[in-house]
């Protein structure tokens, strides 16, 4: 077939150029919008999805992990005394104050965790360790929030809540929602950081005894305990989720934006598209006059459009990788897993199908009969 | 004897706001192969709403259209460019070859439309070429192609698929006299070696002298038909082709 979409599309550079910017542009604005949504989702709700916990029991009715009101430590007993459990650990996640080495003041979030079990811990731990946390005072702050509490080196001493904090590790990657960075520290240590009293709790952390029904022992859990809320981390995670990206707004605003991109790169590409369509009418015009069926027409246009979709994702997601690399050693994180980036190449190639049509309905209702006409 | 084309009372009125205007008045006309016949008459007389109508590009208004002995004005949109697929080449004033595309690619598209694709494609594309005597400028584009060189491509992608039906519009206007006149010849030599039906809209009374009939047209209807075989018949003749009405005819060859 001789390559009418391909030479129309590559002959007027200029015209080509303008098109695959305009592509470019939208999939960069979609990618860093869809994933600024995804990171700050995955971000909102980090703390639950990487605790290792197959149940959490809370206060009743919290709408997100943020909100935890504490409550007596008893209650671990009897989760421990419960048929299923392989075990229950106290759980700490609430605010304090850091101060930093200029005698400013941050807010911080307190992660305290019992440092023998594996539940409720860090991840992405790049120095120090864990064990490290069972010393009095130790904490692990993220390395992405050093600059903002002050800190230069592990070892340095801080104070919190006006008692001794000592950094001994660091993680990396680990953002918080909110402005204020998760200090990880043993639940003891969290306990006066965040001024809990000595006998209560904020959750209590589950794991079940592997191949229990999780469903079953969530029930009865509920049923035994008064005043609590007893949830899946499934469920935890989404409620979270949900409360921060759509009660507060900000889920719809980078929704709206995504959208707002959307909507842009299929302006830009309609309009070139159409703009190369109207270039070529006559051509079309002859096909048609010579006997070409409008489908034979169709299929060159639709060709264009491909191919400057297929040309524009590609650059799109180059500029897109750069963006997310960079966003990578700031606060705020874009994600590009692979199947948004499959959706975002089928979003482009709707656009691009959408900018046909435009032109496409055009062509539909060329009259042959324009060849003869000078 | 059945001709290539048949017109028979036909008329094409166009709306202009509130008013309709006439542009053909009830014309009857038949186009047979081995003929090269012109329609000739001042501008806006209807010679070449005469020619889209005998090409199923416009629709006519009332009378009767026969091609290759089909009726063709009760078709419908989707079915006309099947017709003019199977049975009709055109030629156009302003050349209208894909710029973006070689010659041979320009003839190859239509030869793609009529089914033939790949090798058999390149090759009857070559062979057309060669027909118009340009098989040495098959890689080149339009842009670097002289005028008679992209009429003359022109003409090669009209013959694609062998169609026995010509239809040209002004091919020679924006040629100078002696280009358009060896197009012309060309034309000429299609009608009567290969025994197609070759119609053409012209005012260019330079070349009148080619064609074998010259039907004149005024107000949308035919004024006038001078038939050059029979005054030729008599002529002495370099070339002679039986032609489907058995009357030998005088085609002029450079």
């Amino acid at each position: 077939m001789p390559p009418l979409a391909r030479r129309n599309l590559f002959h007027d550079k200029i015209r080509l150029a303008v098109t695959l910017t305009g592509i470019t542009f939208a999939v960069v604005l979609v990618v860093v919008e869809l994933g600024l949504f995804l990171g700050f989702t995955t971000t909102t709700s980090g703390l639950i999805d990487h605790s290792h916990a197959d149940l959490w029991i809370a206060s009743r009715h919290i709408p997100y992990i943020e909100q935890g009101v504490p409550f007596s430590e008893r209650k671990l007993y009897q989760v421990r005394a419960t048929p299923g459990v392989a075990s229950a650990e106290k759980y700490i996640a609430r605010f304090s104050n850091w101060k930093r080495p200029d005698g400013g003041h941050e807010s911080v979030q307190v992660v305290g965790f019992n440092t023998d079990q594996a539940m409720g811990g860090p991840w992405n731990v790049i120095s120090g360790s864990v064990a490290d946390l069972k010393t009095p005072d130790a904490i692990i702050v993220d390395d992405l929030y050093w600059k903002k509490l002050g800190i230069s080196h592990v070892g340095e001493v801080f104070e919190m809540n006006g008692y001794r904090a000592r950094v001994v590790g660091t993680t990396h990657g680990i953002r918080s929602f909110t402005t204020s960075p998760y200090v990880f520290t043993s639940f003891k240590n969290a306990q006066n950081f965040a001024n809990l009293a000595e006998d209560q709790t904020e959750f209590i952390l589950v794991r079940a005894i592997p191949g229990v029904n999780l469903a079953q022992l969530q029930l009865d859990l509920q049923n035994h305990l008064h005043d609590v809320d007893v949830l899946t981390t499934a469920q935890f995670s989404g409620m979270t989720r949900f409360y921060w990206m759509f009660t507060t707004g900000a889920g719809v605003a980078v929704l709206l934006a995504a959208l707002l991109g959307l909507v842009v790169g299929i302006v830009v590409v309609t309009q070139t598209i159409y703009a190369t369509t109207m270039d070529h009418l006559r051509e079309y015009g002859t096909l048609k006059a010579i006997g070409a069926p409008n489908s034979y027409v169709y299929r060159v246009i639709l060709q264009q459009a491909a191919m400057s979709a297929v040309l524009g994702y590609a650059m799109g997601i180059v500029v897109s990788l750069f963006v997310v690399h960079g966003a990578q050693q700031g606060g705020a994180a874009i994600l590009l897993p692979w199947p948004m980036a499959l959706l975002i190449f089928g979003l482009t190639l709707l656009m691009c199908a959408i900018a046909a049509a435009v032109s496409i309905n055009k062509v539909t209702h060329l009259d042959p009969a324009m060849v003869f006409r000078g | 004897m059945e001709a290539a084309i048949r017109v028979r009372g036909v008329t094409k009125t166009y709306a202009e706001g509130a008013a309709r205007v006439a542009a053909l008045g009830g014309v009857d006309l038949d186009l047979y192969r081995g003929e090269m016949l012109f329609l000739m008459g001042p501008s806006g007389s209807g010679k070449t709403t005469l020619l889209s109508v005998m090409g199923c590009i416009l629709r006519a208004t009332s009378g009767s259209i026969q091609i290759a002995g089909r009726e063709v004005t009760g078709l419908s949109e989707r079915e006309l460019p099947g017709i003019r697929l199977g049975h009709i080449g055109f030629v156009f004033q302003a050349f209208n070859l894909f710029p973006t595309l070689t010659a041979i690619e320009n003839v190859e598209v239509a030869l793609e439309l009529k089914g033939i694709r790949g090798a058999r494609a390149r090759k009857e594309a070559r062979d057309l070429l060669a027909q118009v005597h340009l098989e040495d400028k098959s890689s080149t584009y339009p842009a670097d192609l002289s005028g008679g060189q992209k009429q003359r491509v022109a003409l090669a992608r009209a013959l694609a698929g062998n169609p026995e039906i010509l239809l040209a519009d002004e091919p020679t206007a924006a040629l100078d006299s002696h280009t358009g006149r060896s197009v012309m010849e060309l034309m000429l030599q299609l009608a009567h070696e290969q025994n197609r039906a070759v119609a053409v809209v012209t005012h260019d009374s330079r070349i009148a002298d080619l064609g074998d009939r010259v039907v004149r047209i005024e107000d949308g209807r035919v004024s006038s038909v001078e038939d050059r075989r029979s005054r030729d018949a008599a002529l002495p003749s370099s070339h002679f082709i039986p032609m489907p009405n058995s009357q030998p005819i005088h085609a002029r060859l450079s």
